[in-house]
């Protein structure tokens, strides 16, 4: 049934609400046991993306398969091979944690034997064995989170979708989701797409990561590769007479976009840290005195500033959540 | 079937937050209650054409509010899922679309079923002798209307998008389908406005078919057996429409 190597591929796919393009012309290739991480903004289209591949959404134009199978002609196939945790919460916080494990075996018409031993398989996992039978609602929000991981895993998805799996959790929290997910990860063949506009979280999961901005891929490749992309790391020199020492930092090998301003030097090099010594010992040389001298290693989030000229604004996102989640909760 | 496994994990997550909301079996059974109890019994003197008195004759009628209230606010109950996320769960699984209706259906249908259940023991209290023969007529009778009437609410949900305009829909489509259905009094005896009026209404039909089951020898609007094709034919129309709405993708 699975063709190849290609888990998911799309070819130029693209979503339109009325007169806002959502997803403009995506084209993808990831393969199987990959974990790919969508990187991007709020309203970038990562969601509306992994809609489409999992046939809650129908493309306006173009195409994709998922597992091989063709997401609008097959959405049948394509559920059965994938695996969701989405952004919001989607458990039934009346019922038990089995009960919601028991309800998505039935939903994939697992085998019942199967369905009573992977609830405890997948429930272990997660660390939420002695939680089995407690209402979901008791649950914290970390433990929600990682009960809609253990779901998402239930009926062995060949694809597994996280669409900003910590977002709105304390950094404890996340840590503990991220290493769950590593352990899945090393674990082998499964594939998994991780949406994100955490960089450290694309940075520390993904094996390659898409910039996603306006709908549109801008860049893909290993985090590696694009923040080497930027020309290495930047070093901050802050000292006196910063032109001078400027020209004769641009005269070393390995200096590349020297500038000076406002009693600062920066300079772009490839090994931040064996370079540091080299400016040192030129400054003294010529009788320069420093003050301070950092280096910094670039960021995904450079690279996103790089290729789409705008900062990642994270706490928009965050603030947004959370006002949704207050929401939920105060009119229930 | 693949997918009666499916239906069945639907209709029992149903049954289990039913069983989990106490205080709601509870508050909906003080209602029909005071129906019977009080207005029944204030109305004791009032001459009917069947059932004796008022109060048996009012006692169909009662179950079939009683089916009416639970099913409409079962169906309507998955903009609540809606809203909370869950209903992503179930409409990204590999389940066909009538399937989570026909779910739903059962589920609130059974609801509404061990609530109007639980009204039966009452029967000898109001002067109606309930023969255990019939009782599988009324069962039956039951779980087709409250089929109709939780798609229905489903349909509603749909259509509704929010919960905002849950209010408006009891005050000017639910309330009138009971008020307008004979469950209160004969139609027979109605001026002509409300009976034309009750005619269109689908519930008159439901409510007059258990009136049937519930009297031996009762005469009805129209041939029982058109209350009956009208009663099962709503129900295929309000699942049908159901699966059409859910199946539709944004």
């Amino acid at each position: 049934m699975t063709s190849g190597v290609v888990a998911i591929e799309t070819r130029d796919l693209t979503k339109r609400y009325g007169s806002l393009v959502a997803v403009d012309q995506l084209n993808l290739s990831i393969g199987y046991g990959e974990v790919f991480g969508l990187l991007g903004p709020n309203g970038a289209g990562k969601t509306t993306t992994i809609s489409m591949l999992c046939t809650i959404a129908m493309p306006s134009s173009g195409a994709a398969s998922v597992n091989g199978f063709d997401i609008a002609r097959q959405p049948d196939m394509v559920r059965r091979s994938i695996g969701i945790v989405f952004q919001d919460p989607s458990l039934d916080d009346r019922l038990t944690a089995w009960e919601n494990l028991e309800l998505h075996g039935c939903l994939y018409d697992m085998r019942r034997d199967d369905v009573r031993k992977r609830i405890g398989e997948v429930l272990e996992l997660v660390g939420l064995s002695d939680r089995a039978r407690s209402l979901v609602r008791t649950y914290s929000g970390g433990m929600k989170r990682r009960l809609e991981l253990a779901r998402g895993l239930m009926h062995w998805p060949r694809v597994l979708f996280l669409d900003e799996p910590t977002l709105g959790l304390d950094p404890q929290t996340r840590e503990h989701i991220w290493q769950y997910i590593e352990g899945l990860v090393k674990r082998g063949d499964m594939t998994i797409v991780l949406t994100t506009h955490y960089m450290e979280e694309a940075e520390r999961l993904s094996q390659r990561v898409a910039i996603i901005d306006h709908g549109r891929v801008q860049v893909v490749d290993t985090p590696a590769n694009l923040k080497n992309s930027l020309h290495g790391d930047v070093i901050t020199v802050q000292c006196t007479l910063p032109q001078i020492l400027g020209e004769k930092l641009t005269a070393l090998t390995g200096a590349s976009n020297v500038r000076a301003d406002g009693g600062l030097v920066r300079l772009n090099v490839i090994d931040g840290e064996r370079f540091v010594p080299q400016v040192v010992e030129l400054a003294r040389q010529v009788g320069i005195a420093i003050d301070s001298i950092s280096i910094h290693r670039p960021t995904l989030n450079d690279v996103f500033l790089h290729y789409t000229g705008r900062d990642m604004r994270s706490e928009d996102a965050d603030s947004m959540h959370f006002a949704r989640a207050w929401i939920r909760r105060t009119h229930r | 079937m693949r997918e009666l496994r499916k239906i069945y994990g639907i209709w029992r997550r149903e049954l289990i937050r039913f069983a989990r909301e106490k205080s709601r079996i509870a508050s909906s059974l003080a209602a029909p209650l005071l129906w019977l109890v009080v207005l029944g019994g204030g109305l004791q003197m009032v001459r009917i054409p069947v059932g004796g008195n008022y109060q048996s004759f009012l006692y169909p009628g009662i179950i079939g509010m009683t089916i009416l209230f639970t099913s409409v606010f079962s169906g309507i109950s998955v903009i609540w899922d809606r809203e909370f996320g869950f209903l992503k769960e179930i409409l990204v699984a590999p389940v066909a679309r009538w399937s989570i209706v026909l779910g739903k259906a059962m589920g609130g249908a059974t609801a509404a079923l061990i609530q109007a259940l639980i009204l039966l023991p009452l029967a000898p209290l109001v002067g109606v002798e309930l023969s255990l023969a019939r009782l599988p007529l009324v069962i039956m009778l039951m779980v087709v209307i409250a089929i109709g009437l939780t798609s229905t609410g489903l349909l509603i949900a749909s259509l509704m998008g929010s919960m905002e305009g849950f209010n408006l829909i009891m005050g000017f489509a639910i309330q009138p389908m009971f008020f307008l259905s004979g469950a209160l009094f004969p139609l027979s005896g109605a001026p002509e406005w409300l009976r034309v009026i009750s005619y269109i209404n689908p519930f008159t039909y439901g409510v007059d078919a258990l009136r049937w089951a519930v009297f031996a020898g009762f005469t009805t609007l129209v041939p029982v057996e058109a209350e009956l094709v009208i009663v099962a034919g709503f129900a295929v129309a309000m699942v049908l429409a159901c699966s059409y709405t859910f199946g539709r993708k944004k």
